[in-house]
């Protein structure tokens, strides 16, 4: 029962760190998409420069942004994340596989 | 009417049936029938859980009256539209491991499920059904007009007759397959999406010139509509900034995106669905709004904005290819149509049915009645349809508002706070409920409170609410079962 408790707040607690990366995404997604499109497009508009044929605000915070959040998320979940069972011990005896990796 | 935009269309449908045909005979060879049909027995992998909650989140709005308001708004709606990216990572992630661990342990097979053991509360479960059924209907009302514009847009029929072949096609195959088959779909829904997007992008840029062209066109047009503020220069930096509440990290409390975050097979299918998530989100999103613009210059003097669409595949692209593409926003309607169809039918039968009102049922009755709701579900949503309000977007974003302001914080605060109980999830959701229909009303009537859009002020509200009286009726910290708490779905 003690090893078990244990192991529950070890999956809990790698949950509550994802949890926050998750949050922490968000935050730069926000404050790129945000500072990209208010920071370049609030000049008028004669006197955007233009990057690929698109507007730079355009090109930065909706073209780029997304592609950086492309990117962000996979390394994310290439580096940051962990590989955990799901189920409990006594139902699945594919965790022991899981837990090696 | 135009057979060579119609028979692409009804192959695809044709491929759809057969799909939901094929799932369903593997729902007869399941044990838990409950499960199975609801929730699809927990095995998804993660192509198809990203595609699923793209396909269900992706609607009407995101294919049809989105880059509409783009068309007549301009950029300022493109980067509006662009908070839902963060719906592709960030569901995935808040609600993650922890929610799927403990749904395992419940034996969850809805958000009510959760929410129905974490705060052992009748009066949660049913205030909970109620605002699934209410709100989920005006969405499901709000798809399936636009649905049944798009075949009346398609095939010249009238709207009565479109929208009846609308219900028909959604019904049968909802009922035969369950959440098997409407994931399955979803899954085959969501690649026509993509790859319809990306090739009409294409078609719109080439019929416009290329970009430069295209530009120069939109500013002779007015120059506005290439800036962040919109065609007349009123969206404000708050008000688009108050979109990533409603469609970017509000999306989390969405019954039908949260059932979803339940049902993956294990964390490396989680894994994969965020990455795979986030770029069809993005992929779709991006390039629907982006030819929404487009369109402007190439096909300009469109009257309604939900036609936008549908006119420039008909004008940029061969007939058949056109009826290709079509299927995506049909696709896109037809799966979050099934999805909340589903869903509603589920609170009824599973969360007041079985737990109220027959606990003792046969699986037959089960069926029977899950089948039944499910039928009698749509067939209401279409007599709704009939005479329809004219705002497509705006019909879909109340009930999206309405459920994010209710279930957000009973949701995210249960499995993340240990004092959170049942008088503080209960009078989050009555304040969360009815701020949000108070400030929807004084909204309609003296323009937006704050400059900030409708849900921005509920959510805040309930947490305080929701904090406040978790203290003020204190009970002991909450722990989480530490193995399945036994009980059967």
């Amino acid at each position: 029962m003690r090893n078990k408790n244990t192991k529950q707040e070890w999956r809990f607690a790698v949950a509550h760190r994802e949890a926050l990366i998750g949050c922490g995404l968000a935050v730069i997604n926000f404050l790129w998409w945000f500072g990209f499109a208010y920071g370049l497009g609030s000049k008028p508009p004669e006197e955007y420069s233009y990057i690929l044929g698109f507007p730079a605000w355009i090109f930065f915070s909706l073209i780029f942004g997304t592609i950086l959040m492309f990117v962000l998320v996979y390394l994310v979940v290439k580096f940051l994340l962990t590989d955990m069972p799901l189920d409990d011990e006594e139902e699945n005896s594919k965790e022991d596989e899981a837990m090696i990796q | 009417m135009n057979w060579g935009v119609i028979i692409p269309l009804l192959v695809f449908l044709g491929v759809i049936f057969i799909i939901g045909m094929w799932s369903s005979q593997k729902l007869d060879k399941e044990e838990g029938f409950l499960s199975d049909y609801f929730l699809g027995s927990r095995e998804f992998g993660g192509l198809l859980l990203a595609m699923t909650m793209v396909a269900t989140y992706a609607s009407a709005s995101s294919f049809l009256g989105g880059p509409g308001a783009a068309y007549s708004i301009g950029f300022g709606w493109v980067l509006l539209a662009m908070s839902q990216v963060a719906t592709g990572y960030f569901v995935l992630l808040v609600l993650g491991k922890k929610f799927a661990i403990v749904a395992r342990r419940y034996n969850a097979v809805t958000l009510i499920d959760f929410l129905k053991e974490r705060y052992k509360s009748k009066t949660v479960v049913i205030l909970s059904a109620l605002s699934i059924i209410v709100f989920l209907f005006a969405a499901m009302a709000a798809q399936w007009i636009g649905g049944a514009y798009l075949i009346q847009s398609l095939t010249g029929l009238s709207y009565l007759a479109a929208l009846f072949i609308f219900t028909i096609a959604v019904l049968i195959y909802v009922i035969v397959g369950g959440f098997r088959a409407v994931v399955v779909t979803d899954a085959v829904q969501g690649f026509v999406m993509v790859f319809g997007t990306l090739l009409l992008l294409i078609a719109v840029i080439v019929a416009g010139g290329g970009l430069s062209n295209i530009f120069d066109e939109l500013v002779a047009i007015n120059p506005n509509l290439i800036t962040p503020f919109g065609a007349d220069g009123n969206l404000t930096a708050a008000y688009v900034s108050s979109y990533w509440i409603l469609v970017g990290v509000g999306v989390v409390a969405l019954p039908q995106i949260a059932v979803r975050a339940m049902s993956y097979r294990d964390s490396k299918a989680m894994h994969r669905a965020i990455i795979i998530g986030t770029v069809v989100v993005g992929i779709i999103m991006l390039g629907m709004h982006l030819i929404g613009v487009f369109a402007r210059p190439v096909m300009p003097g469109i009257e309604v904005a939900d036609q936008v669409i549908p006119l420039v595949a008909l004008e940029v692209l061969p007939p058949w290819l056109a009826g290709i593409i079509l299927s995506a926003p049909l696709a896109a309607i037809m799966s979050t149509v099934d999805s909340l169809l589903l869903l509603v039918s589920s609170s009824v039968v599973k969360d007041v049915y079985i737990n109220y009102i027959k606990p003792d049922a046969s699986i037959k009755q089960v069926k029977n009645m899950s089948m039944g709701v499910t039928a009698l579900v749509g067939i209401v949503a279409f007599i709704l349809a009939i005479s329809p309000p004219d705002l497509l977007v705006f019909l879909n974003l109340f009930s999206i508002g309405g459920l994010e302001s209710a279930f957000m914080w009973p949701l995210i605060m249960g499995l993340y706070w240990k004092y959170a109980n049942k008088a503080g999830a209960l009078a989050s959701m009555i304040t969360g409920f009815g701020s949000y229909v108070a400030i929807h009303l004084y909204n309609q009537a003296y323009g937006e409170l704050l400059g900030v859009h409708t849900v921005t002020v509920p959510v805040f509200l309930s947490l305080i609410v929701f904090v406040v009286f978790s203290f003020i009726f204190k009970e002991n910290a909450y722990e989480f079962p530490s193995k399945n708490i036994g009980k059967s779905a």
